[in-house]
């Protein structure tokens, strides 16, 4: 279980616009987690990612946008080869999670180490513990004794902890919407995740849940890499430390947050995010 | 007539066709019920429940060895035919590829509309014959492999029916396909799969063909599962078709229970669907 007081020093400001309070931190002085190498993706004939390459650190925020249809969920997918779920896809290139490639690892241990959170919250329909246990269950990573105290742990990770200690016994779809995807949150870190993979978490949520969400994000990235990818660019300039942009399955620039934000270096970069299309 | 009114027209004489349609079919389940429900309580007694039948000319007794028997007979067929339809259902929602699995659906389909007398033949032929005289066994594989693409087609229908969303969470936590699908996908759905089983085992519990020439009849108590057993709706086909007065009151008594039986698994199914994981009913 990673420590919930971060050891790094990495400063939290709820809130307050992050990707621009933290500029000068060097992506170079970043620890590696993982490294894509042109990565390009078919769904059967269909190509939808071109020789994409990207570095994303450990510890930290990156945030993939770009309009919808542009490849982004696809390559988060690929992360932890989550598109082998589906028919006649194919990944061709290099995933290196620390180093090891992602595609001669058992997929089973990869995607315990790299959790997902989906875009539509997705709670199993058993009780609240039994939501945040299913992922220590099914790996045998908890003794009876040790499971109600990882249960608390993730769910306080996951910010949700005082809104249900006490109906943990209740059925998770009792929940609200940000409650749920809060649940769906702790559920991934309970199993101790290195990466946390977000697929447009707040897409269907109101401002304030999205708000709570973007908070405990900051609180995360002290213990595991995040990966968020998101519709809302000012999401994207609140919450990451970087920031990659996707056109048409390919990534056009990737950057720290500020620079992306202030001074792209690509014509259709500053085209998206000054809103004159998609 | 202008536009506007001619639509008005058009709506409702359509909505007055659709009613009354719906109307007739109501009506007819009502009338059937009632003239069944009216009759059969009538010679309904508790010795009917409890004694086996008299000799013809002899007047009371009862069937008691029928409802035994049917009793028997659907036990069979549930252990038969639900785990196979089950586990080839549930092959076919999450495993099947697509031409092999096109082959299976397409063969339950079929063997959904084979006539219920073929099954008994089949059945006859499997098991009565190699056996040499008729059993509950032979009378409860013919319903069990009736039973069979009925459980298979809503097994699998209801497990399509549980949201990618929810594997894909398991999944994503580091569960095998099987472990996705057992402790994920369904425990969602088993409260649907178990009211197709039991609508199923409705289904087949009043069938009378596949029971002629295969569990045949009894006017005794059967012991054990390989003696000629009798069941209710053969009772109902004998006695109904046969001379006496006295028979045929027996019959609306053995009508009445069949229906009872079949009324108390839709409704039991219902209750069962009612409670079920909001996962299936969003």
């Amino acid at each position: 279980m990673g420590n919930l007081i971060g050891s790094e020093v990495v400063i939290n400001m709820p809130g307050v616009d992050r990707g621009m309070a933290e500029s000068g931190k060097s992506a170079d002085a970043s620890v590696l987690k993982i490294a894509v190498g042109q990565l390009n993706f078919y769904y059967g004939q269909r190509q939808v990612l071109f020789n994409v390459s990207l570095d994303i650190p450990d510890r930290e925020i990156t945030a993939l946008i770009g309009p919808s249809g542009c490849g982004k969920s696809t390559f988060l997918r690929t992360l932890n080869r989550m598109h082998e779920t589906l028919r006649g896809t194919r990944a061709e290139g290099k995933v290196l999670l620390d180093g090891q490639d992602i595609f001669e690892l058992d997929v089973v241990k990869l995607r315990r180490r790299v959790g997902m959170v989906f875009q539509k919250s997705n709670p199993f329909p058993k009780s609240i513990f039994e939501n945040v246990a299913y992922g220590l269950r099914i790996n045998g990573m908890a003794r009876r004794g040790q499971m109600a105290e990882v249960v608390e742990k993730s769910l306080r990770r996951a910010a949700l902890w005082d809104e249900v200690k006490d109906h943990l016994h209740k059925s998770a779809y009792a929940l609200s919407g940000g409650q749920q995807q809060r649940l769906c949150i702790a559920r991934a870190l309970a199993v101790d995740p290195e990466v946390l993979l977000l697929d447009e978490p707040c897409s269907a949520l109101d401002p304030i849940a999205t708000a709570k969400i973007e908070e405990l994000l900051f609180d995360l990235c002290d213990s595991c890499a995040i990966v968020i990818v998101t519709h809302n660019m000012q999401q994207a300039a609140r919450v990451a430390d970087h920031t990659g942009f996707f056109l048409l399955g390919k990534l056009i620039e990737f950057n720290k947050t500020d620079v992306i934000f202030k001074q792209p270096a690509q014509k259709e970069t500053e085209d998206y995010i000054t809103g004159r299309f998609g | 007539m202008n536009r506007l009114t001619w639509r008005k027209f058009v709506n409702a004489v359509m909505l007055t066709l659709t009613g009354l349609c719906a109307l007739l079919s109501v009506s007819v389940l009502v009338v059937v019920l009632g003239y069944l429900g009216w009759n059969g309580w009538q010679y309904l007694s508790w010795s009917f429940l409890t004694h086996l039948p008299t000799p013809v000319g002899e007047a009371g007794g009862g069937m008691a060895n029928a409802i035994v028997g049917s009793g028997k007979l659907l036990l069979i067929a549930a252990l038969t035919g639900i785990p196979t339809g089950l586990l080839g259902g549930i092959y076919l929602a999450e495993f099947g590829g697509k031409t092999f699995s096109f082959m299976v659906r397409y063969t339950a389909d079929l063997l959904n509309g084979v006539p219920s007398i073929v099954m008994g033949i089949f059945a006859y032929t499997m098991v009565v014959l190699p056996m040499h005289h008729f059993s509950a066994l032979a009378g409860g594989l013919a319903l069990g492999v009736m039973l069979i693409p009925i459980v298979l087609r809503s097994t699998e229908e209801f497990l399509r029916a549980v949201p990618r969303p929810l594997r894909e969470g398991a999944l994503a936590l580091g569960a095998s396909k099987w472990k996705a699908i057992a402790t994920v996908v369904i425990p969602a759905s088993i409260r649907a799969i178990a009211t197709g089983a039991l609508l199923g085992l409705a289904r087949v519990a009043g069938e009378t063909a596949p029971l002629l020439f295969t569990s045949f009849n009894n006017q005794f108590w059967s012991h054990g599962l390989n003696q000629p057993t009798a069941s209710l709706p053969v009772m109902i086909y004998i006695y109904a078709t046969g001379p006496y007065t006295d028979w045929h009151r027996q019959a609306w008594a053995a009508g009445f229970i069949l229906l009872m039986l079949v009324l108390v698994a839709n409704i039991g199914a219902r209750l069962i669907l009612s409670r079920g994981s909001p996962a299936l009913r969003g």
